[in-house]
């Protein structure tokens, strides 16, 4: 396996040195820029993966424009400040059109000034708090009322939870979801004693006493959720706490937004049935897309096991609007395809269509899916109709009054309709 | 049968011919009931949640004798029914195939298949899962073992309802299991409450006072007292209980501490002997530990029916792994730089990063699995609040063993004292005859060597990923140096105290804030002490 990727590797370097130095003029060119080490190449390298095949298949189908696509890969490494550097360097001397990319929310905050200065396009694929739309990033993950709020009145609608455990790890997403979610569950007349606010660090991996509090704080007769924004690796010794501590689902479920098919494949699934994921998309989705998508992501990945996920299908759907509007428009020419990206529709991997919208969001459709044995979601719930993401949360005091729209002649990521005016302030 | 039938009731009745229904296989009509639970039965194959709901209360009502094995199977996902004609199956997994038994003929022909093509999984999600467990609690309350009774009876106890003290209370007689006897008087005690007596909830509240479990706490802070005197009574009851669980809940938090002490301890131990004892700032430990945790993700890969054994096995394979790599390491890198600890600091540090992208392109970036065998899952239950679980308490277990053995090492075998002597004197014992680089590769190899066995700890609590090591690289810097650099009981005392003082703190500070206070203490501490807990005396420990 290492073999064949290290072969891969130099074939693509091979074919990008080659085609750089023969092809330039020829072709259209794409950034991809995920960290490939460090502490988030555990989620990035699958989508840049993603994007790799993506594109080859777009080659295969006759390219873009009469022009075959090509990839131009570079390595963030985990580490924001270069993920600015990084960006400049694609769009300046690589001078891709289109950079796909990022993962974490102070990656996306590193990069956006580049973006913004070079007026180039971003494809942000991963759910995040909100509360930002720039004129240069499309936010093909969910926003907050996408994913925490849709999953949050699952949870109290239908498993009837009184009593909410926000859970997180210290850093932007979490704490902004978090104040959403507080001012929602307030709203609808959720008492402050029955909310519980927990922060860990990165990576925490010891969540005894955490989760024994969680334990006593569920055990006061009313129903309790643990709503979860703790991120990546700290989760699996999170799960693995309460299964020994003997917490099922029944008793206390557990609602991820960063737990998917890819997480659970490094995880022993067996103490986890029942807990429950929010997501716009789960690899168990019935539809011939997502058929078509698995089948040709295990044959370009050569593994049959390989789980799809959420963040694959935003950069599939990102991708594909993409490609859209640039035939749209007839031109790569960013400041073009900005524009021409607004109102393109393409088909998602749920079987429905997914909309760009103006504030740079898309419409997506909201799922709930019960962890089962084999690493696997079963989907339990989902919203009837897509659901329009949106920039600025309504539940918070700040932001309420906020709205963005980039189509002319208003053209402003943060508009206050009360005081009618663009603050040009979008994050 | 026909002899039979006059005397018996209605009830038995039904039953017989439920049972003549199922055992032949042919629909009996003429009983409403049975359409009903014909049709449940079948309800469990549709995709409608509600409507399977409805199904599962109808089947524990009417209890048919399928109830106890289709319930079970559903839970463990094993209830199957063939795509063409609806049927259920209890679905059997063996190494190669899937068998599959009609759950209605139980002595019929089961089919076996390679694969589950034709078949249909019974999906259930976490409502019907309750549902399911509460029928079948209310099944297993006269089961013949007396665990099983204890966790039927808990289930219950969760949402303690009349009809569940209706069934309890003929069946207390016979009860020998005093746990189980305490367990069904708290279920009664709480229905009493209830009661118009007034005497009765006296003796309720005097009853539950003696339990520790959250539903007597529930039923008792949810309670209106009539007058004054069981006002009193209960917020006596309250408090009394509210004591008892403090004071478990401090025991447990110093468990928690010891745990989260041995973990750090475990991950310091080898630094103790490469730092402490070698003067080595080696940045790779981590990196170490991190090898030990694959060669039990391998190991495991290696014996897949074994688990259990894997875990056993991994111990001395992740020393041995783990302890060749530092060998080879202190050959190629380290004997070059000794004397100079800042670019020794530096070159481990690359080291570190070479081993990390190694791992990420041989066994990809993604996190790897260890399967906890079932020995080392759960729980130990002291009591109703008290539970240890059994890894951590495995864990500290083997941090003490691995901690005798190493003191054994080095205060009775010859190793152990040709590395005390070259650490204090490296030219004496030279002079001596010491050979002084053989000793320092092997001194290197043991204490990678213990990093890998810290692995084989965390490979079970945390995740197996190319980033493990970094997690626990500095927090064991700072137990050798808290401890006293060069003394193994310094090293295992600091473990200790810091997890303790860690899980202390972390209730009302957060998991953030606690560990900016325990190194805040430490600088203070270090200040105060600049050798540690226990310093090195006598002339070795002059610089």
């Amino acid at each position: 396996m290492t073999m064949s990727k290290l072969k891969k590797l130099a074939v693509v370097t091979l074919l990008t040195a080659s085609t750089t130095l023969a092809w330039a003029a020829d072709t259209i060119k794409v950034g991809v820029l995920h960290s490939l080490s460090g502490t988030m190449a555990i989620s990035e390298t699958t989508l840049k993966d993603t994007m790799l095949m993506l594109i080859d298949e777009q080659n295969k189908k006759g390219g873009l424009l009469g022009k075959k696509l090509e990839a131009v890969v570079v390595d963030p490494a985990s580490n924001w400040p270069l993920f600015a550097e990084k960006a400049r360097e694609l769009i300046s001397k690589d001078k891709v059109d289109v950079v796909f990319g990022c993962w974490t929310s102070v990656s996306r905050k590193s990069v956006l000034p580049v973006f913004e200065e070079l007026n180039s396009i971003l494809f942000y694929p991963v759910q995040y708090e909100g509360e930002e739309s720039s004129k240069n990033v499309f936010y093909t993950g969910a926003a907050p009322n996408q994913q925490a709020i849709p999953a949050v009145d699952y949870l109290m609608n239908d498993l009837g939870v009184k009593r909410w455990v926000l859970a997180g790890t210290d850093y932007v997403y979490p704490r902004t979801t978090n104040k959403i979610l507080k001012a929602y569950l307030m709203a609808k007349g959720v008492k402050e004693k029955d909310i519980m606010i927990n922060y860990t660090p990165f990576g925490h991996s010891d969540w005894q006493s955490i989760v024994s509090d969680i334990k006593k704080f569920g055990s006061a007769g009313k129903k309790t959720a643990v709503v979860s924004t703790i991120n990546g690796d700290a989760n699996v010794p999170f799960y693995k706490e309460l299964g020994n501590q003997g917490i099922s689902a029944e008793d206390i479920p557990v609602v991820a937004f960063s737990v998917g098919e890819e997480e659970l494949s490094g995880l022993d699934t067996k103490p986890l049935v029942g807990h429950l994921a929010a997501w716009n998309y789960f690899m168990s989705v019935e539809s011939d897309e997502n058929e078509e998508f698995i089948e040709s992501w295990q044959k370009f990945i050569k593994n049959k096991k390989r789980v799809t996920n959420d963040p694959m299908e935003a950069h599939y759907i990102g991708f594909n609007m993409w490609v859209k509007a640039v035939e749209k428009a007839g031109t790569t020419d960013p400041a073009v395809v900005q524009n021409a990206l607004i109102g393109v529709a393409v088909p998602n991997l749920s079987g429905g269509y997914s909309a760009m919208m103006p504030n740079h969001h898309i419409t997506k459709p909201v799922l709930i899916g019960e962890i089962q044995k084999n690493g696997q979601f079963d989907i339990v719930w989902e919203t009837t109709g897509l659901v329009p993401g949106d920039a600025w949360s309504d539940y918070l005091p700040g932001s309420r009054d906020l709205i963005a729209d980039w189509r002319a002649p208003l053209s402003c990521g943060n508009y206050n309709v009360k005081s009618k005016k663009c603050s040009g302030q979008n994050y | 049968m026909s002899e039979s039938l006059m005397p018996v009731t209605v009830k038995k009745l039904l039953f017989a011919f439920i049972c003549i229904f199922f055992f032949s296989g042919y629909a009996v009509t003429g009983f409403a009931s049975d359409i009903e639970l014909n049709e449940a039965w079948k309800t469990l194959s549709t995709k409608n949640y509600n409507k399977k709901a409805h199904a599962i209360e109808v089947i524990s009502q009417q209890n048919p004798p399928q109830t106890y094995p289709a319930f079970k199977a559903m839970l463990e996902g094993q209830l199957y029914f063939s795509r063409s004609g609806r049927q259920l199956f209890l679905m059997q997994e063996s190494d190669d195939n899937y068998t599959f038994t009609p759950l209605f003929d139980i002595d019929g022909q089961p089919v076996t298949r390679e694969n589950k093509r034709g078949f249909k999984k019974v999906r259930i999600n976490n409502r019907l899962r309750t549902l399911i467990r509460k029928s079948l609690a209310i099944i297993q309350l006269q089961n013949k073992d007396a665990d099983i009774r204890l966790a039927a009876l808990d289930e219950l106890l969760k949402n303690p309802q009349p009809e569940s003290a209706e069934l309890v209370r003929p069946i207390m007689e016979k009860e020998q299991d005093a746990r189980v006897l305490a367990a069904m008087h708290t279920l009664l005690a709480i229905m009493k409450l209830d009661s118009d007596d007034e005497r009765e909830q006296a003796e309720a509240i005097a009853t539950l006072s003696e339990s520790l479990n959250t539903s007597s706490i529930n039923a008792l802070s949810n309670y209106h007292a009539p007058n004054k005197q069981l006002d009193k009574k209960v917020k006596a009851a309250i408090k009394k209980i509210n004591d008892k669980r403090e004071l478990y809940a401090k025991a447990e938090t110093v468990f928690f501490g010891l745990s989260l002490g041995s973990v750090l301890a475990l991950s310091a131990i080898g630094l103790a002997i490469t730092f402490g004892v070698m003067g080595i700032i080696n940045m790779a430990h981590g990196e170490l530990m991190m090898i030990g945790a694959y060669t039990t993700y391998v190991v495991q890969l290696l014996m897949p029916n074994h688990i259990g054994l894997s875990i056993v096995v991994a111990i001395p394979a992740a020393f041995i792994v783990s302890g060749l790599v530092g060998i080879a390491i202190e050959r190629s890198v380290i004997r070059h730089l000794y004397g100079r600890p800042l670019e020794t600091l530096l070159a481990t540090f690359g080291v570190s990063l070479i081993l990390q992208q190694a791992v990420r392109s041989i066994f990809s970036p993604l996190n790897r699995s260890v399967e906890t065998p079932q020995w080392m899952s759960g729980a130990w239950h002291i009591n109703e609040v008290l539970a240890l679980t059994w890894n951590r308490f495995y864990i500290i277990i083997f941090c003490l063993i691995v901690f005798v053995a190493l003191i054994m090492v080095m205060k009775k075998t010859a190793l152990g004292l040709q590395v005390r002597a070259v650490s204090q004197n490296r030219k004496m014992a030279r002079a001596m005859g010491v050979r002084s680089e053989w000793v320092d590769a092997l001194t290197f190899g043991l204490g990678s060597g213990i990093a890998g066995l810290a692995g084989v700890a965390l490979s079970l609590l945390t995740n197996v990923g190319p980033n493990l090591g970094q997690a626990y690289i500095i927090d064991s810097f700072m137990v050798v140096v808290f401890g006293g650099v060069g003394n193994l009981w310094g090293t295992l005392v600091a473990g200790m105290s810091l997890g303790v003082i860690n899980k202390v703190l972390e209730p009302w500070a957060g998991a953030v804030l606690a560990k900016i206070i325990v190194l805040i203490f430490i600088i203070l501490f270090i200040q105060k002490r600049p050798k540690g807990l226990f310093p090195q005396r006598g002339r070795a420990a002059e610089d």
